[in-house]
């Protein structure tokens, strides 16, 4: 007979124990040279700069710091490759080399995605779960194309564009070099390309396997620093194709910079995408799709569903349920495999970050932040909400980057058009209704460059990005993102 | 019948009434239909779902990881939470007194552990199951209304539950009658969960969906409500007859409307996924989802239950290799 005394196992609470992804197994130099021409090189002018893990603060490595002579070099090794060896290869042998990228990338994805982690902040599931896996898939993608230009432009005669310089930024950095590299090499392209000074690693990890994959010296060519170094790629002479990604100030710059030249230039610049919840919506998944679209890497997203716009009728269900989910998230350890918002990348963004949500504050906008702890040590922030929002606050009109998302309450399909589009940015927006006719109307009228309906944030390297207004222009991925590096005749 | 529609009760989202069709009502032209108890209108009409968000948030609860001390406490929950099921028609007196001993004795080689919550036997075999369990802790519950098909009359049912009541059941899972559901008659199907209720007296009333016949998430959802306001203190996915069974997907769906409930009402509903659950880890995942759904006050047998037979050895045979380090044979775990 069992015993009598109780039959309740669970009368402490159940708690997950922390579930750390191991760093046992990646290499990292205590300092990074300049990749140019095949070759690690030293920067020229001898000065090397930190990058940090976001989450404890610590010296992960050094890594040089490039200047106009790094860049001119880098440039001219660029210049050398594409003139002797890259457009003079057949596409079906440049196929094999990105395919080959693709494969060692795959091989290393879960070093790939602990360094991410380390060097970015963001949370271990995502870096293993959506950027190494999805900057595999670019490569892979576009691999598939080098050898039928011709099909993806019928009637036209294709040119590669030849040295196409990049900046790329801190959000994605894997995967927005993946984004980047992938298509112009897959052009005939020679590529110079500067990862962001917070999270040069895996880009020079990339570096690495490029150096393995014994693709043509010069071909791609990694030069690390701050924006004077990207400043030097985009004023070099002998750059073909500037292509950007970053804030919309500096895509500015860059326009001012290359104005009257005949540079040809992609920009992906900054976002405040509308994310629209109709009454009819699946509720529950649309709640889902609200975390996602805001807390997606701590809100580190050009197009994260910053502006939340519910309908009035189910405002209230849809806040409440919105904070119950929020309180289910787990803000701490980024290699943690159990952590939902990791790290904010920079104490600088934190600032950034912290300066709006007080600025929420003062503007009569009514706070939510669930009552997790979060870690004494590195930059966290907690997932934010603010309802009562009007259009007028700055809140609703600037980009925040960081995870804080402001409510507005709409009555009518018309009168939500008028409010998303009611902004200088235009990058993506959010639509969840049952109904499909609303969700075709919507599309048709959104001013945004990539318009989900019942999701959000979806990614994949056959479908374009990219925006309207001042978030840019261009787009990547997808055939969009090959136009963008070729000259048809 | 009425040309007057009875005032309902939409306390909960105010596009309802678009949302809810006459034919449920049993306002159809000309024809006439039995007309549905009050109560009945008064269930909020249930949200859409959307199946490809809903298999993305599982795919996120299946990648919590859980370890250690976690770990072990939540495969003895899972023990403590399963209702331990025959339900063939080759049951015997010996196979059901055999079943309710390694209900209480799940593996006495290794002290400390829980019982299961129940034992699920049909209504024949719980006079057999109370005289071996006698005043034990382990409750004994009971299929009843025509399981699994419930394709028998309302009568029928009625007796059926009562039997199994007055043969010493603590709990009933009764079946619901899809085909009624899928006609269109929800409010039938409210009718009669809230007879078998009654019939019920002071066991508690298990409604089984059987979501593998209902087809789509969005009856899975409105059947659970139908279930909860009718009276149910347990919802259930199924029968274990029927395939696909307690996918995480389905088992997600009716917690939400457990949530819902909750939000609304303040009233607990438990839930109890069966068939198919038959690996520690699919259990983990599901003790997972019930705590970021509904929270840990439901992560109890009270609250929440596993339907299985072949869950309990997996779950052993995970407790003890994180308690020595090694997995042991199938050989070592009874069979009963």
């Amino acid at each position: 007979m069992a015993k009598k005394t109780t039959n309740k196992s669970n009368e402490k609470g159940w708690e997950y124990a922390p579930s750390l992804e191991s760093t046992g197994h990646i290499e990292l130099k205590e300092s990074y040279d300049l990749f140019i021409d095949g070759k690690w090189v030293k920067p020229s002018s001898g000065k090397y700069f930190e990058t940090i893990n976001p989450a404890n603060e610590k010296v992960l490595a050094k890594v040089a710091h490039a200047n106009e002579e790094d860049v001119d070099r880098a440039v001219k090794a660029a210049r050398k490759a594409y003139d002797t060896v890259w457009s003079k290869m057949a596409p079906s042998e440049r196929a094999k080399y990105i395919f080959r990228i693709a494969r060692l990338m795959q091989e290393r994805a879960r070093e790939l995605a602990v360094i991410e982690t380390l060097d970015a902040g963001k949370s271990i599931r995502e870096s293993r779960d959506i950027d190494v896996p999805l900057a595999c898939n670019h490569f892979f993608y576009y691999a598939g194309w080098a050898d039928k230009l011709d099909y993806a432009f019928p009637t036209r005669k294709v040119e590669s564009l030849g040295v196409a310089g990049q900046i790329i930024p801190w959000n994605f950095p894997l995967l927005m070099a993946a984004w980047k590299i992938a298509p112009a090499l897959a052009a005939g392209n020679t590529v110079v390309l500067k990862p962001a000074e917070t999270t040069p690693l895996t880009a020079l990890k990339l570096a690495e396997i490029i150096e393995l994959s014994g693709l043509p010296a010069g071909v791609v060519n990694i030069v690390t620093g701050f924006g004077d170094t990207g400043a030097a790629i985009v004023a070099h002479p002998d750059v073909d194709k500037v292509a950007f990604t970053g804030s919309t100030a500096v895509g500015k710059h860059i326009q001012r910079a290359i104005a009257g030249t005949d540079k040809k230039v992609t920009l992906e610049l900054g976002g405040k995408s509308a994310n629209i919840i109709f009454e009819d919506a699946p509720i529950d998944q649309a709640v889902e799709g609200i975390v996602n679209g805001i807390f997606f890497n701590q809100g580190h997203v050009c197009c994260a569903g910053s502006r939340l716009f519910v309908q009035e009728s189910v405002a209230e269900l849809v806040v409440r349920k919105l904070k119950q989910r929020m309180d289910s998230l787990y803000v701490g350890d980024p290699l943690d495999k159990n952590t939902d918002i990791g790290a904010i990348n920079s104490k600088e963004q934190l600032e950034v970050i912290n300066k709006y949500i007080k600025i929420g504050i003062e503007e009569g906008a009514e706070m939510y932040q669930p009552s997790c702890e979060i870690p004494s040590k590195g930059y966290f922030c907690k997932p934010t909400l603010f309802s009562n929002v009007a259009q007028s606050n700055l809140i609703a009109q600037e980009e925040i980057f960081g995870p804080v998302l402001t409510i507005q309450t709409f009555r009518t399909v018309d009168e939500v058009i008028q409010k998303a589009n009611n902004s200088p940015f235009g990058l993506a927006a959010g639509v969840w209704t049952d109904k499909g006719s609303r969700i075709f109307n919507l599309t048709t009228k959104l001013r945004a460059g990539v318009v989900w309906a019942n999701t959000y944030n979806k990614f994949d390297p056959a479908s374009p990005f990219g925006g309207y207004k001042e978030s840019g222009f261009g787009r990547e991925g997808g055939l969009h993102g090959l136009r963008a590096y070729v000259k048809l005749k | 019948m009425g040309s007057t529609i009875p005032t309902v009760n939409f306390d909960w989202i105010s596009f309802s009434t678009e949302c809810v069709s006459l034919t449920e009502f049993g306002f159809f032209y000309g024809m006439s239909k039995p007309k549905p108890s009050p109560q009945f209108l008064s269930i909020p009409a249930s949200p859409s779902i959307d199946k490809v968000g809903v298999e993305e948030r599982c795919a996120r609860f299946q990648t919590r990881s859980i370890k250690n001390d976690a770990k072990m406490q939540g495969l003895k929950m899972v023990l403590n939470m399963i209702d331990l099921t025959t339900l063939e028609g080759k049951d015997t007196p010996g196979k059901v007194r055999q079943m309710c001993y390694k209900a209480q004795h799940l593996h006495d080689s290794y002290p400390g552990l829980p019982t299961v919550a129940a034992v699920c036997v049909y209504p024949s075999m719980v006079g057999i199951a109370r005289k071996e369990l006698k005043d034990s802790i382990v409750k004994i519950a009971s299929v009843s209304t025509a399981f699994p098909s419930g394709q028998a009359p309302m009568s029928v049912k009625l007796e059926d539950t009562r039997f199994a009541v007055s043969e010493g059941a603590d709990e009933i899972d009764m079946v619901i009658s899809r085909g009624k559901f899928l006609a269109g008659e929800h409010n039938f199907v409210f009718d009669e969960i809230a007879a078998i209720k009654e019939a019920c007296g002071k066991a508690r009333l298990k409604v089984i969906l059987e979501t593998g016949e209902l087809s789509t998430l969005d009856n899975v959802r409105r059947a659970s409500d139908i279930a909860i306001h009718a009276g149910a203190d347990f919802i259930k996915t199924s029968t274990g007859k029927i395939q696909p069974a307690a996918t995480m997907q389905v088992t997600y769906t009716m917690l939400m409307a457990i949530r819902d409930h909750y939000d609304r009402t303040g009233i607990m509903i438990g839930m109890k996924p069966a068939g198919g659950i038959s690996t520690s880890k699919l259990a983990l995942h599901n003790l997972v989802m019930v705590k970021e759904v509904l929270g840990e006050k439901w992560l109890s047998n009270e609250w929440f239950r596993f339907g299985a037979s072949s869950l309990a050895n997996d779950v052993l045979m995970q407790i003890m290799k994180t308690e020595t380090g090694l997995y042991q044979s199938p050989e070592y775990f009874s069979m009963d």
